[in-house]
């Protein structure tokens, strides 16, 4: 369990303690959206900490709060971890007002895993809209760092407009790659007179691409809409739905199982989340 | 096994004093106008004895409303956080009722799930449980409806059992308890005699079926209008939560300015809507309804998954509390009845 734990005699170590990290880089990816790169203040708790894509943690201002973001990172990249924000609210709009240099808090990582590791061999299709690319970003280059591990790789990636596209620098270092399939769409009327992408919605793109379901994984995160009409185009293209994984974004405040906001039928997102199959999510209720 | 004493009512003042001056404070229900809330005492009259239940339960003492879960402090660049200090009273709860004793190990497996939350467990550690066992009740209360009962052990280190002479039957049921009775052995005489019986306990009707609930919630969930008939009456205050002995949701806030503060976790309500909005906007539980569902089946149906126990006591301070008058055995009674 991550956590700058210190022990005072009282027993177990405090979890809600988190790690002091200080913001290495700041990128700014789209309109109200950057990527923070940080690096832990305290050296020795970097080289201890491990995550696996998938996971996340609890990002803070002191003064002001935490906000809930997955590791956007590959765990393959060490020495440092990677979340990408957008500002909406008090937490986030406090983040977004540091600078490089200034020093955030981090709890982490909290949460189960993509099973990367027992893909091996297999396809990936992953299917993002919006802001949701940070949680496959993480899976993306875990698997391009280990590109022979893996069969085919498809990415479709679509947001309202060509400036609501995140990562735009690495989506074009994933298509000059050239062992990577990688379609980027936007919105009808959000394209710009150079656009060479895909215009059009998710859903179509991916039919259109038509991923082969075979020896495959897929991994959508998106609005709710696009998933809504994501599923019955994988499903048709013959992905079962304990082959389609996605993440849940649910309110969480302790990330540990214990504040009770990101319950959700049987399961709490922070410990039995936030990376489910389509398939478990059909026994739970739809509230996320 | 239970070590079986008595205790006469005139010698609870020396246990009393016996206890505070081995420097631990006791918590007992204590009246303050129409309110009684667990207050540190220092002689048993000052004890709310024949209250039937305290307004607020007595959670707060493992569980405080808000608590300090770090500290921070800014000095140019350089940032300090420290962990608030936890040196928590030894503490004796005196005068609990079995139910709130039996919520005590509903919120010790919840805090206890890994990882281990250091500070419910540190005063949790420190307290002891000293419950009596009712002799009346009210129309709120419904422990024999979720396997507890108005004499019940559950939870308690000590449970006195008044009896018709002028004192209690004392079942000294844990190590902890043992403890506290051995500050003051001489308040104590051998198990109650042949002449001197047990008080009878309170008579509490049986107001539902709770084997099978569990089961019987998950089928109901998708009966929306079960829900919203539930909770028309429902204005979401959260009130039910604040005076419940199990509930343990907690929100987690910063109190401070960029230069010194605290990171705060204070008590929280699934009633609330706030409790579950995202940032974007969209909330899962948007409508009261939902969030009535989500206490029920929280309750009754997740935490018999997750703690191997349903998360309700049977109290019924959500029903004396409510001020809209909403019940909560009616509505279990309901749905476990709904066809």
């Amino acid at each position: 369990m991550g956590c700058a734990c210190h022990g005072d005699g009282n027993g177990s170590a405090n979890v809600y303690r988190p790690y002091l990290m200080r913001i290495e880089r700041i990128i700014d990816e789209a309109p109200a959206i950057k990527t923070f790169r940080l690096v832990f203040v305290h050296e020795e708790e970097g080289r201890s900490f491990t995550f696996l894509a998938g996971q996340f943690g609890e990002y803070g201002v002191f003064g002001e709060g935490e906000s809930t973001f997955c590791i956007a990172s590959s765990p393959t990249r060490k020495g440092y971890i990677e979340c990408t924000f957008r500002q909406v609210g008090r937490v986030t709009t406090a983040l977004a007002d540091r600078d490089v240099g200034d020093v955030i808090s981090f709890r982490g990582p909290y949460g189960n895993v993509f099973p990367v590791e027992q893909w091996r061999g297999k396809n990936l299709v992953f299917v993002a809209g919006g802001i949701a690319l940070p949680p496959l970003r993480s899976v993306i280059w875990n698997v391009l760092d280990l590109r022979q591990d893996y069969g085919d790789i498809t990415i479709v990636y679509g947001a309202r407009s060509v400036a609501d596209l995140v990562y735009k620098h690495e989506l074009e270092e994933w298509k000059a790659r050239g062992d990577v399939r990688v379609l980027t769409t936007v919105d009808p009327g959000g394209q710009t007179p150079d656009w060479k992408g895909e215009v059009g919605f998710v859903p179509a793109v991916v039919e259109k691409a038509a991923p082969s379901a075979r020896d495959a994984v897929a991994l959508v995160c998106g609005p709710p809409i696009m998933i809504k009409l994501t599923l019955p185009v994988l499903e048709k293209l013959g992905f079962a739905p304990d082959n389609i994984y996605t993440t849940l974004e649910n309110r969480m405040k302790c990330g540990v199982g214990k504040c009770g906001r990101c319950n959700v039928g049987p399961y709490y997102v922070c410990k039995d989340g936030p990376v489910f199959t389509f398939a478990q999510l059909a026994d739970l209720p739809p509230e996320y | 096994m239970a070590d079986a004493r008595t205790l006469r009512r005139e010698s609870l003042a020396r246990w009393f004093e016996a206890i505070r001056a081995a420097g631990r404070r006791i918590l007992a229900p204590r009246a303050r106008g129409d309110t009684t809330a667990f207050e540190e005492v220092t002689a048993p009259s000052e004890v709310a004895m024949d209250c039937v239940q305290t307004t607020l339960s007595p959670k707060a003492a493992v569980f405080p409303r808000c608590e300090e879960l770090l500290r921070y402090e800014r000095q140019g660049k350089d940032l300090r956080v420290t962990d608030p200090p936890l040196q928590p009273p030894e503490t004796v709860l005196f005068g609990v009722r079995p139910c709130d004793a039996a919520a005590m190990e509903v919120l010790d497996a919840v805090f206890s799930a890994d990882p281990p939350d250091r500070f419910f467990q540190t005063r949790r550690a420190r307290t002891t449980v000293i419950a009596i066992a009712c002799t009346q009740a009210d129309a709120a209360c419904f422990c024999t409806s979720v396997g507890l009962s108005p004499g019940s052990t559950l939870g308690s280190d000590i449970l006195l059992t008044p009896t018709d002479g002028a004192g209690f039957a004392a079942d000294v049921l844990t190590d902890k308890g043992r403890r506290i009775v051995e500050l003051c052995p001489e308040a104590f005489g051998p198990a109650v005699a042949a002449q001197e019986r047990r008080a009878v306990l309170a008579q509490v009707p049986v107001r539902f079926e709770l084997k099978g609930l569990s089961d019987r919630l998950a089928a109901l969930f998708d009966r929306e209008e079960l829900w919203v008939d539930q909770s028309l009456r429902c204005l979401g205050c959260g009130t039910c939560a604040f005076v419940c002995p199990v509930c343990a949701c907690f929100d987690i806030q910063d109190e401070g300015t960029g230069r010194s503060g605290a990171r705060l976790r204070c008590w929280d309500s699934c009633g609330f809507s706030l409790f579950t909005l995202h940032a974007s906007g969209h909330n899962p539980r948007h409508l009261q309804s939902q969030r009535w569902r989500q206490r029920v089946m929280h309750k009754f149906s997740y935490a018999v998954g997750r703690l191997g126990r349903i998360a309700c006591v049977g109290c019924g301070r959500c029903s004396r509390a409510c001020p809209a008058d909403m019940n909560l055995a009616d509505h279990l009674q309901a749905l476990a009845e709904a066809k």
